[in-house]
């Protein structure tokens, strides 16, 4: 009996005002979970707050490898070790003695994410894609006996299709598996089909993958996987949908709240130090007057907006809101990050200035606007995800992912300019534009300029090949550039002549 | 026709100004137009009794309104007077102004632009046929579902499109009744119906969120225009239409009307003419109402086949055939012989062949062909269809797959033959497609619906025609009607003090050539209705037992 029953059970309240709701013990048959029933047992705030950060890291790290353009099977290799560490989950055929605390831990773990995640439409959006690519990793990775159980356990409503009536159709379902001229009834009859409305599976219908008759889809076995994927993603946004409107009641204000809502600003941005203050980098001197200076180590995207802001002596807004955010994570403050703007708009009035553009820059920085803008300290640095996704440049615009908005020549002209005149390096860039990966392009360039140091401090043990993995967010590449470039005073002094910006 | 009430405009009291002054003679001026306009409608009133019927509602609020706006106008009070006698389709006026408070953004148009020029005879015309001909209730019906207006009818979105081409959009009403005599009182010269909202259209401004405001439901819709078949049409291009080409939307309605059947169970499908070049469809059953956008775009691919450039290779389809591609090609063969080889002869010029020949898989073959081709020109397509077949046999052809050929035929004919559609219309669901039975401004034919049983009976250079309708009517005469209506009772088993019931209200449609398709709507509507009522009492009773009450509200 889960909750839902209870309330919904018809009791004489003054009977039964007091009395605790008998909860039975959750049992997990399946390694799979659709997380229909949301957890009754009590845990330890510990374990609460623990178990989230695990799930939070795998999932992070799933959409890491969601923005690096991974292939289903590299990202499968590359979670393999974190799952195993984070987030095991045995087969029911292990009989492993954990297998019960790590089937409770997943589910508690998705439920927390869930109060964590709700929030907001963009939260909800996001965990319920990476909670679903998840699922499907599990998913793909489940023993096929024990997945038919967990898919046939679910009820999703499919009707399946009488020997009978596959061999009366054998002739229309034999070319949706591709056998079409001969006919092979025989592979009809083994194959698993399923009938469901054509409304369910609209992309097979769309694709002419599927036989329909009747308004009844005839689904064979193996389609039936995007099938439970779908399911379990609209099941899944209906109930974040559900608990984002639980979540004002819920009467939680100094014992969990705190934990969810730094969970979920975690997950704003995967790297928490770029979420304030901390990311300021010691010794480092981040001032509006050290910014053409400073500019040598950011990635193309601010490196063309730093550019175009001192040669247009202005930027236009999303510009600005990307810069601005930017600047903010490196750890330039506020009366910095004011004095930078001012001086960099050299061409108008302090009149001007302050009536347009002073509010804003303040506002990025949580300073003015509503209660929860100040209260979280403004907004968070744009990921790459963010820049290569929202908000495409138009005309006169110097915002966006120049790897994925500029015309190639743009982009050479650029990274010339840059310092980069390797012709491998270029062909390279080339190669990753073409396929669409643009971090790996941006991280190509960012290895090609640092190549010296990175092999140095591969060498000397400075940083663990963690903090030398792929750059998703253009602060983590200035930070990474800076300290390489910096590992010790005198050197890089040197090299901050060779590579000086115009401006 | 009720008079205005003169004392009415006694309470008027105060000084007249130069501006009131002036704006009354303007509405003088106003009136002795609309004086013609009366006459009209005298003798339309007399011809019809549901004219009338209309009349003493609206008449009050005119009077109305016209007091209201000449607040203190004491000295053209006989002129007013006179006014509100004449001005009996005044209603405008007032309407006028309610419709500048909701529809300030979507409804641009000139307040002085808006008394039609009541001169322009085509605008009297349509008027007429608005008036007499255009099948209200059965519309109503067809978009309501039930005959007590549901929120089918009342959230539904209708937009009007004006003569001055403003285009009104979000409009919404609450029965039959105020439909028709906005139309009346607008005279778009086009309507178009779009999706059931969540909330009444007009109301759209005042929701705060969006979501509150999002189209619900809405028919899911087909459009084939022949002007995308100016590739392989030979007869006509562009707008133009002929007999010949009409063939290529009748086998498109074959296939998608059977697909639409057999495939996806839909039974309601509504094919109309639209009035030119082409025709759109109207699926009406309950689940196809209720598709969202996605379900939308995945049905309206299904049936997209003729993709490609044009010029390139424009089919291209996986094998095996889908079941649904190869029965559509059972159905089309045919066609393609009769209606596409012989009648249209595709691949008479030399570049249309050449093209042809680009698509036969086999070198060898192609050579052959070109070398025949080239020796006899102007030979028929007929024949250079049948001489692929006849030179695949010989060896000029080793080493061809016969399988590769077929693919290659089968492509040939769905290229030739298989719909091609406006696939935008059917993809969203709050996209606004041509009302049934308005007339096309251009043609000035009337978008009237095709019966799928008679498709090969359906001329669409025949349909009944705005001038031609009104003609009819003025040669109709009673002896006429009388003998129709004797001739019906002998046909029918109902008594005779029926039948003379019958006579008397003897709607204008049917006694004209509109009577067969505004007929065959009724019975698509009367079918659609009889299915969406078994559905609810369905419903009902599995809810509870407490079924005889509802059943009997919905059918009065």
């Amino acid at each position: 009996m889960n909750r839902i029953d209870i309330k919904k059970r018809n009791v004489d309240h003054r009977k039964k005002q007091f009395a605790g709701p008998a909860y039975k013990e959750t049992q997990y048959p399946h390694r799979l979970n659709f997380y229909a029933t949301p957890p009754t047992a009590d845990i330890t705030l510990e374990q609460f707050e623990q178990w989230a950060i695990n799930r939070l890291r795998v999932l992070a790290e799933l959409e890491a490898c969601s923005f690096r353009n991974k292939t289903p099977a590299e990202t499968a290799l590359h979670m393999k070790p974190l799952l195993d560490k984070y987030l095991p989950l045995d087969a029911t055929s292990s009989n492993s003695s954990e297998l019960h605390l790590q089937r409770q831990r997943d589910h508690y773990s998705h439920f927390i994410l869930r109060l964590a995640f709700a929030s907001t439409e963009d939260l909800r959006r996001r965990f319920a894609r990476v909670e679903t690519m998840l699922f499907r990793l599990r998913f793909q990775t489940d023993d096929s006996r024990e997945r038919a159980a967990f898919v046939s356990g679910l009820n999703l409503d499919w009707e399946p299709v009488s020997d009978a009536e596959k061999r009366e159709l054998a002739p229309q379902l034999a070319t949706t598996i591709g056998f079409g001229y001969g006919k092979r009834a025989q592979q009809v009859l083994d194959e698993d089909w399923c009938k469901v409305d054509w409304t369910r599976v609209p992309d097979l219908v769309e694709a002419r993958k599927v036989y329909v008759k009747a308004g009844k889809a005839y689904v064979p076995g193996r389609e039936q996987q995007s099938m439970v994927l779908n399911a379990y993603t609209k099941r899944l946004a209906q109930a974040l949908e559900l608990t984002a409107r639980a979540l004002p009641r819920l009467d939680e204000d100094d014992r969990l709240a705190p934990i969810l809502d730094h969970l979920s600003k975690n997950f704003v941005a995967p790297d928490a130090s770029y979420t304030g203050s901390g990311a300021a980098i010691e010794g480092a001197e981040i001032t509006a007057r050290n910014m053409d200076n400073l500019s040598q180590h950011f990635p193309m995207c601010m490196t063309h907006l730093h550019r175009s802001l001192r040669r247009d002596a202005h930027l236009k807004h999303f510009g600005r809101l990307q810069y601005t955010l930017f600047l903010k994570g490196i750890g330039l403050n506020l009366e910095e990050c004011l004095v930078f703007w001012r001086s960099g708009f050299s061409k108008i009035t302090d009149d001007t200035f302050n009536k347009e553009y002073r509010y804003n820059v303040r506002h990025v920085y949580g300073d003015v606007g509503g209660d929860s803008n100040r209260r979280s300290g403004g907004y968070s640095p744009y990921s790459c995800q963010k820049i290569l996704t929202e908000h495409a440049p138009g005309p006169g615009d110097a915002h966006g992912c120049p790897y994925r908005h500029f015309s190639l020549e743009n982009l050479t002209t650029l990274l010339r300019a840059s310092g980069v005149g390797d012709r491998a390096v270029l062909q390279g860039v080339k190669e990753d534009k073409d396929s669409q990966k643009f971090h790996m392009a941006c991280n190509r360039v960012f290895e090609h300029l640092h190549k010296t140091e990175m092999k140095r401090a591969k060498e000397e043990g400075v940083m663990t090949a963690a903090q030398l993995e792929t750059i998703v967010h253009p602060n983590e590449y200035f930070k990474r550039s800076y300290l390489l470039k910096n590992m010790d005073g005198g050197k890089s002094q040197k090299e901050k002549g060779d590579v000086k910006m115009e401006g | 026709m009720p008079l205005p009430n003169p004392p009415a405009a006694e309470p008027n009291t105060g000084l007249p100004s130069a501006a009131q002054m002036e704006e009354d003679f303007a509405m003088a001026a106003e009136s002795s137009s609309e004086e013609e306009e009366d006459i009209v409608m005298a003798e339309a009133g007399e011809v019809q009794g549901v004219v009338k019927d209309t009349r003493p509602a609206a008449e009050p609020l005119a009077v109305q309104t016209v007091k209201d706006e000449d607040m203190g106008v004491e000295i053209k009070q006989e002129t007013r007077v006179e006014i509100k006698q004449e001005a009996k389709p005044e209603v405008k006026l007032e309407d006028l102004f309610a419709g500048m408070d909701s529809d300030d953004e979507d409804f641009i148009t000139v307040v002085k632009e808006e008394p039609i020029d009541t001169k322009d005879t085509s605008i009297e015309i349509l008027r007429i046929y608005y008036q007499r001909f255009f099948p209200w209730r059965y519309m109503f019906q067809w978009l309501n579902h039930s005959p007590v207006p549901t929120n089918d009818f009342k959230h539904r979105e209708f937009s009007l499109w004006l003569h001055n081409d403003a285009v009104m959009r979000y409009q919404s009403y609450t029965t039959s009744d105020l439909l028709r005599k906005d139309v009346l009182r607008l005279m778009p010269r086009r309507i178009e119906i779009g999706p059931v909202y969540t909330a009444d259209p007009r109301d759209r401004k005042t929701f705060r969120n969006s979501t509150a405001f999002v189209p619900m439901a809405k028919e899911l819709c087909f459009d084939i225009d022949l002007t995308d078949y100016d590739d392989i049409r030979t007869c006509c291009d562009k707008a133009n239409i002929c007999n010949k080409c009409w063939k290529f939307t009748t086998m498109a309605i074959k296939v998608l009307d059977t697909a639409l059947r057999d495939d996806f169970g839909y039974n309601h499908i509504l094919w109309v003419y639209s009035g030119r070049r082409g025709v759109h469809a109207w699926v009406c059953d309950k689940k196809a109402r209720a598709l969202n956008d996605h379900q939308r775009k995945a049905l309206a691919s299904y049936f997209e086949v003729v993709t490609g450039k044009q010029g390139g290779k424009r089919v291209n389809i996986r094998r095996p055939l889908h079941p649904h591609l190869s029965r559509s090609i059972d159905i089309l063969k045919d066609h393609f012989q009769e209606d596409v080889l012989e009648t249209q002869d595709p691949w008479q010029t030399t570049e249309k062949a050449d093209a042809l020949l680009q698509q036969i898989p086999s070198l060898q073959l192609r050579e052959a062909l070109r070398k025949k081709w080239e020796s006899s020109p102007g030979r028929a397509s007929v024949s250079k269809w049948a001489d692929i077949d006849a030179l695949a046999q010989t060896d000029a052809s080793a080493g061809l797959d016969p399988k590769d050929l077929l693919d290659a035929k089968q492509d040939i004919v769905l290229e030739h033959t298989y719909p091609r559609l406006d696939i935008a219309v059917s993809q969203k669901l709050n996209h606004l497609l041509k009302s049934p039975f308005v007339i096309h401004p251009g043609t000035g034919r009337v978008c009237v619906p095709i019966d799928r049983n008679d498709l090969d009976g359906f001329d669409p250079l025949d349909v009944p025609t705005l001038q031609g309708l009104v003609e009819e009517i003025d040669a109709w005469t009673e002896t006429d009607g009388a003998t129709a209506a004797l001739a019906a009772v002998e046909m029918s088993e109902g008594g005779g003090a029926r039948s003379s019931q019958d006579v008397k209200h003897m709607q204008d449609w049917e006694k004209t050539s509109l009577k067969p398709y505004i007929e065959h709507f009724r019975s698509f509507v009367t079918a659609l209705m009889k299915d969406e009522r078994e559905a609810t009492v369905k419903r009902e009773r599995e809810e509870d037992d407490d079924v005889e009450i509802k059943v009997e509200s919905i059918d009065f």
